[in-house]
């Protein structure tokens, strides 16, 4: 055989072997983490742990119950302030949108999609946090909600620009009004990508902890009401991370077990009821 | 006025709530910060002390850390998303492919702050070993540890977008390739790689983006000094990290003022460098 054919088919398959390794480590890094953080994380799992409150400083034990909740109200409440916006503003975009008004809101979502969480938080700083002189969870759910918009706003106009055209002609010419059309029709045939967009954003601000240091604070107790600091499962897990307690560090494992298993769970639920558009 | 037009104006108004939200964000960030502009001017941006005590404040060694932790990111995160991509575009079996690039945007789920826990227990004792075998000041924390938490981050993002673009190459022309008696690799090197360039660029662009606004993971390793150094192994400090570590401390107004500045710079890199992301990839569209 030739020999720089010989040669060109050495390099064919050297470099395939390279891309594979390049696949095996990005695959291994990931079961990496993931092992290690359920390794870590079971062995200091317990009842106690969901349920209790945090012990005062040196002692041992504790649970983040409080934790817990926080990021449950926290998430639920930005769910509550942001999903509006994010799916009514797509419907604009996706039914009446192609001018420059639409042109301007999907601009302006790209560019708080792109925004730095950090910076979402110090806006949410100096909006809330500043003229109230105090921390709280309103501030702090404010700042997830401004985080998960643009994500529910860009996914749900494309889904509802899947909507076949006839299923929409059909409705109008039975002589249903277009409102009607949109609400009744349009919205509940693309019901499960728009779900899905809900729950891939909400799990991602689930695992948002940078927006909420100087929003929501954290607390070692039950939150006291909106206008008050609460407690949050990523806040929990930096703060515990970067003490000085051995006992903490144990904790911060087994909290980022718990906070991982509701991010991934989310992710993986929300692939799951979209499996058949394959997005 | 009809309900068809109250329902139009309706959804009109959540619509430009996005825009508002917009606005008033550069707005806020500007207001917030006119105070570091007005008594240190464009020098905040290029001097490099950082006193809240005598309230001078400048951001070079935030602007420094925060750039060079993301190339370093990106320098290790490239190559290997750009090959586990080809390995998932042309070499995988589809049902393979599809499940690795499943696993693979699992990654990019991970909350950075369970990452930087990671980073924390594993990475930095990692450094600070081979720094000791090496005989020099261990520190542990530092760019490195940045770079590499940061490569782990954003390598999901570039995989992912780079075999969306790498698929998108037109079958033809790869066939073309092959009927000339190219192989596989010669077609994926002169081919798609050109085909799908645009695109790329754009994956890494957008990684980038993520890569300089990260702040938990970064925070946690990269040893929160805020000095300049031309080593890799000394600790340094980012812009978002010091945002992170000192905006709910800050004490007086041309501190606070200072730390939104910082995030106001942050800000105005991020718009770019995602606004050339977008033009790059779209442009494949």
């Amino acid at each position: 055989m030739d020999r720089t054919f010989v040669r060109r088919k050495r390099i064919n398959f050297l470099i395939f072997s390279l891309t594979a390794v390049c696949a095996l480590v990005a695959l291994s890094v990931l079961f990496f983490i993931l092992g290690y953080i359920a390794y870590h994380g079971f062995s200091s799992l317990s009842w106690n742990f969901l349920t209790k409150l945090p012990k005062p400083v040196g002692e041992q034990g504790g649970g983040i119950a409080n934790a817990i909740v926080g990021t449950a109200k926290l998430v639920g409440l930005a769910g509550l302030l942001g999903i509006p916006v994010g799916v009514l503003g797509a419907v604009y975009l996706a039914e009446y949108g192609n001018n420059r008004t639409g042109f301007a809101i999907r601009y302006c979502a790209d560019i708080l999609n792109g925004v730095p969480s950090i910076v979402v938080g110090v806006f949410a700083y100096t909006l809330i946090v500043l003229p109230m002189k105090r921390f709280s969870a309103l501030a702090g759910s404010a700042a997830l909600a401004i985080i998960l918009i643009p994500v529910v706003l860009r996914t749900t106009e494309e889904f509802i620009r899947l909507v076949p055209g006839a299923i929409r002609e059909a409705a109008l010419a039975l002589g249903v009004p277009q409102w009607k059309v949109i609400l009744f029709v349009v919205l509940p045939t693309a019901s499960r990508g728009i779900i899905t967009g809900i729950l891939l954003a909400l799990s991602r601000i689930a695992g948002e902890t940078a927006p909420l240091i100087f929003t929501a604070f954290g607390n070692r107790f039950w939150d006291n009401g909106l206008l008050n600091p609460i407690a949050s499962l990523p806040h929990t897990i930096f703060t515990y991370a970067i003490a000085p307690y051995e006992d903490w560090h144990r904790q911060a494992w087994a909290a980022a077990l718990i906070l991982l298993l509701v991010v991934l769970t989310g992710n993986v639920a929300a692939r799951w009821i979209n499996r058949t558009h394959g997005i | 006025m009809s309900r068809d037009r109250f329902f139009k104006f309706a959804v009109l108004a959540f619509g430009l709530v996005v825009v508002a939200l917009a606005i008033c964000l550069g707005w806020e960030l500007l207001k917030n910060s006119h105070l570091a502009w007005s008594k240190f001017g464009l020098s905040f941006l290029y001097t490099s002390t950082w006193d809240p005590v005598q309230e001078t404040f400048g951001a070079l060694p935030f602007i420094y850390g925060t750039l060079v932790s993301s190339a370093l990111a990106l320098t290790l995160a490239v190559p290997l998303a750009l090959g586990s991509a080809i390995f998932l575009t042309e070499l995988a079996p589809r049902r393979i492919s599809q499940a690795c690039a499943f696993l693979i945007e699992l990654l990019a789920a991970i909350p950075s702050v369970v990452l930087g826990l990671i980073g924390i227990f594993i990475l930095v004792p990692g450094v600070r070993a081979v720094e000791t075998m090496f005989q020099v000041t261990s520190y542990g924390v530092g760019m490195l540890a940045a770079g590499l938490i940061l490569s782990i981050m954003v390598l999901p993002y570039i995989t992912s977008i780079s075999r969306e673009v790498l698929m998108a190459v037109p079958q033809p022309l790869k066939e073309g390739m092959l009927a000339l008696g190219a192989t596989r690799w010669e077609m994926i090197r002169q081919v798609s790689l050109p085909y799908a360039r645009s695109g790329i660029i754009g994956a890494v662009f957008l990684a980038l983006g993520r890569a300089l606004g990260e702040t938990m993971a970064v925070t946690m390793v990269i040893g929160n000094t805020p000095k300049i150094s031309a080593s890799l192994l000394d600790p340094s400090y980012s812009m978002a990290a010091v945002i992170a570590n000192e905006l709910a401390e800050a004490t007086s107004d041309i501190h606070m003022h200072s730390l939104i500045a910082i995030a106001l710079v942050l800000f105005g890199i991020t718009m770019i460098i995602n606004g050339a992301a977008r033009l790059l990839i779209d442009r494949l569209k």
